[in-house]
């Protein structure tokens, strides 16, 4: 295998674990919150409900952080595997906060187990919600530090490279570089949103097959009104991000807004296809581009003319994000109309049209997900580092990466329908009627 | 002590920690498929899926941190163990990533069937096997430095008799380490049947885990003349290890002090472990990489010595938390508590 192929397939093998790790990864980071809150939100009405719900997400979550975890362990030792170039400096500037990271899981780890195996053990529930704060917080740092890890590819400082060799170089400047602040933020409150929607998915999707218990009510509420804020904030911190990008990383701001030349009041491109060089069938925003990369209307963006072809990133990551903002506002549209629809009583959100677009919301917020961060990394292309190191030269040398891209493969095909099959056979075995009368049977039969 | 030192002891600390709490999981796996088929699985099962459930997540843990450690304090590793180490280190990956989510989807989603039972069992043999070829890489003789980077000579790697003894030496021992603890455990959940099974089992597998180390010395004699020397001068390390080898099967031969049984076998895993490493230094990878040509930068050095104490701060309770709550909380060990909603 030559040196292109060999790039190409460790390229493709990163790309691959790292898009079916995401989802699990999301997952995880956020439904931990989600669980606590409900446990809070339990402990406050003294809904045994609520309580019951936090229990219910958490044997799901238990599933979903196996497969986390033993990707998450792929894509640890993948990155030294495939890219040890690259991992041989990185290990020299940011191992601090990939160190940091596994303390997080460490953390989480510990008391995820502690709080599954003592379920029943404590009669107070604050006990079991105290448990519940090291697990959240331990999966969302970890969030934040392997973020920083990737803001630092975006925007790598607090190192000198003085012919060839490493010298001042300063952890805590890398960790705390400018992509920092907006990533991080905008990783974190994305994955809340999506567990929210994920989780209130499974609650419509119950209500349309027949149940219509109060639980299932409940929990589509909470997690709706969740899903309503947090996607809220997404958009907040998402113009941040385009901020951000227009200050450090014209060039991928360019590249994703197909804006090809450097002007004042830029418009903002919305949709459309590109065909010879000429952008067709898109919807044009007169000052659309300046507004959101630098609050002003007629602020001048800079465009791809600026950079040697060498150095800008595929035009392809313009549908990306036009895939990952359309999601967003739609998600932001549909959780508003369901909030304020219940509220004020509007029939038609009980209807089952209705419940079928926020069934569709969990998976569509994972589609987002993944469309953010392919435009995220292909957007860095064709740095590794930017400007620092280039992809083609941070790759292995070994010529085995097409053979291991199919064994991953296969492997993830495996983890991914036998995830999902258990867990539908988990609770369509244990129905929540079901799980609501045993324990009442419990409780009566300890009474007597 | 420098920092070198420093950061090759805490990494060598947790690679010996995951060696003793790896081995606990693989071998019992390993024991409850070989119940399975051997008919016996009524006897086992239940001794170690209570032991297995709560701390499965945080053995891998352990692997996760050696590996981002090395990294972060020797970054060189990266390039050169990373180039080269492609095939077995994905092959366990897989191996690992199988037996990590078949544990989950059994042990909570309710899969029960024997394939998966047995697929569990296989895999911990296959991993310490594996995983046991960066030890023999580290020997050196295995890898070429080309132009394009280091190049692993598989041919050389599998018909070295090194090899063969290391990861008979591994499987060995993790069928060895597990069967003395789970004793104990068994013992503690006052399972007498089991205690006994597995007494058995530590028993068989005492003799040729001492054998196969013998053997890596003798091999290593040939392989790296230089490592052999070390190692003869620090007989008198491995003499103590063997003492409380002979310690641990006496008894376990006698059916006495189980518990202490384990920690003479942890003694004498960390004595030998120590002299191996001892006799490692310098190199990382003989003879290209020693740790001081290899080591980070001082600010990073410096930076992940605090991040690691900080985090051993927030570590060390949780781990006590999590062991007095169920491994020496008398009412879950003997499965007389059931929490698990």
């Amino acid at each position: 295998m030559g040196n292109e192929e060999t790039v190409f397939f460790s390229r493709v093998l990163t790309e691959l674990t790292l898009s079916f790790h995401i989802i699990y990864a999301t997952i995880g980071v956020g439904i931990p919150l989600m669980i606590m809150i409900a446990q809070w939100v339990g402990i406050k009405k003294n809904d045994e409900h609520y309580i019951l719900l936090a229990r219910r997400w958490t044997r799901g979550f238990v599933i979903t952080v196996a497969v986390g975890v033993v990707t998450g362990t792929a894509i640890g030792l993948q990155l030294s595997l495939l890219w040890p170039r690259f991992m041989e400096l990185a290990g020299n500037t940011i191992a601090l906060p990939l160190f940091m990271e596994t303390f997080a899981f460490f953390f989480e780890a510990i008391f995820l187990g502690i709080y599954i195996y003592t379920w029943d053990r404590f009669e107070n529930q604050k006990k079991h919600l105290l448990l519940l704060i090291p697990v959240a917080l331990g999966a969302s740092f970890s969030a934040v530090f392997i973020t920083i890890v990737n803001a630092f590819m975006n925007a790598p400082q607090g190192f000198d490279l003085v012919n060839g060799e490493l010298v001042n170089v300063s952890p805590f400047v890398a960790m705390f570089n400018p992509a920092m602040p907006t990533k991080v933020a905008h990783v974190v409150v994305t994955a809340y949103m999506t567990s929210a929607f994920v989780l209130a998915s499974i609650g419509a999707f119950r209500l349309l097959k027949g149940s219509n218990h109060l639980y299932h009510k409940k929990a589509l509420f909470l997690t709706m009104k969740l899903g309503l804020i947090f996607s809220i904030a997404t958009a907040i911190i998402g113009d941040f991000s385009g901020k951000y990008l227009a200050e450090y990383q014209p060039e991928k701001l360019a590249a994703a807004e197909w804006h090809f030349e450097t002007e004042k009041g830029a418009p903002l491109i919305l949709y459309g296809v590109l065909k010879d060089g000429e952008v067709k069938y898109a919807l044009k925003i007169p000052y659309g581009l300046s507004i959101l990369a630098h609050s002003s209307p007629n602020a001048e963006v800079i465009g791809l003319d600026r950079f040697k072809e060498a150095d800008q990133p595929p035009l392809y990551i313009h549908y990306m994000f036009d895939l990952m903002v359309t999601i967003g506002m739609w998600m932001v549209f549909i959780s508003l109309v369901y909030v304020v629809g219940t509220w004020r009583e509007w029939r038609f959100i009980l209807t089952k049209w209705f419940r079928w677009l926020m069934v569709l919301g969990g998976p569509l917020s994972i589609i987002a997900i993944e469309a953010g961060w392919w435009l995220d990394e292909v957007g860095r292309q064709p740095w590794v580092l930017r400007g620092i190191m280039r992809t083609k030269d941070a790759a292995t040398t070994s010529g085995q990466v097409d053979t291991m891209l199919w064994l991953f493969a296969s492997l993830y095909i495996i983890l991914g329908i036998g995830s999902v099959f258990v867990l539908w056979r988990m609770f369509r075995n244990n129905p929540v009627e079901q799980e609501l009368a045993d324990r009442a049977a419990d409780r009566a039969g300890e009474m007597k | 002590m420098t920092l070198e030192i420093l950061g090759i002891t805490v990494l060598g600390i947790f690679l010996f920690g995951y060696i003793i709490v790896a081995s606990i999981d693989f071998g019992a796996g390993f024991f409850n498929a070989f119940s399975t088929l051997t008919g016996k699985e009524h006897i086992l099962t239940k001794v170690i899926q209570r032991y297995l459930s709560p701390v499965w997540e945080v053995t891998n843990v352990f692997l996760v941190f050696f590996f981002v450690g090395i990294v972060g304090f020797f970054p060189k590793t990266a390039y050169y163990y990373g180039s080269t180490l492609l095939v077995p280190a994905s092959i366990a990956i897989i191996l690992l990533a199988i037996r990590g989510a078949y544990y989950a989807f059994t042990t909570y989603g309710g899969l029960k069937h024997k394939r998966y039972t047995i697929l569990y069992g296989l895999t911990g043999l296959f991993i310490p096997a594996s995983l046991s070829i960066v030890l023999v890489i580290s020997e050196g003789g295995f890898v070429t430095l080309e132009d394009a980077g280091p190049l692993l000579d598989y041919w050389a790697l599998f018909t070295s008799p090194l090899s063969w003894s290391i990861v008979a030496l591994s499987l060995t021992s993790v069928l060895y380490i597990s069967a003395v603890f789970l004793t104990w455990y068994a013992q503690k959940a006052k399972d007498r049947q089991a205690a006994n099974l597995l007494r058995k089992y530590a028993l068989v597998w005492a003799g040729p885990a001492i054998i196969t180390a013998a053997g890596i010395i003798i091999e290593m004699k040939n392989h790296n003349p230089e490592h052999y020397e070390r190692l003869v001068d620090l007989w008198w390390l491995f003499g103590l290890s063997l003492i409380f080898f002979a310690g641990t099967v006496y008894l376990l031969w006698q059916r006495i002090a189980y518990g202490f049984a384990f920690w003479l076998l942890a003694g004498q895993f960390t004595l030998a472990f120590l002299a191996y490493g001892i006799s490692h230094y310098p190199y990382l990878m003989y003879p290209y990489l020693t740790i001081y040509d290899s080591f980070t930068n001082e600010a990073m050095a410096t930076a992940l010595v605090i991040a690691f104490i900080a985090g051993l701060c927030l570590l060390l309770p949780s781990l006590y938390l999590l062991l007095r709550l169920f491994l020496f909380n008398k009412a879950y060990v003997q499965g007389n508590r059931n929490d698990h909603a």
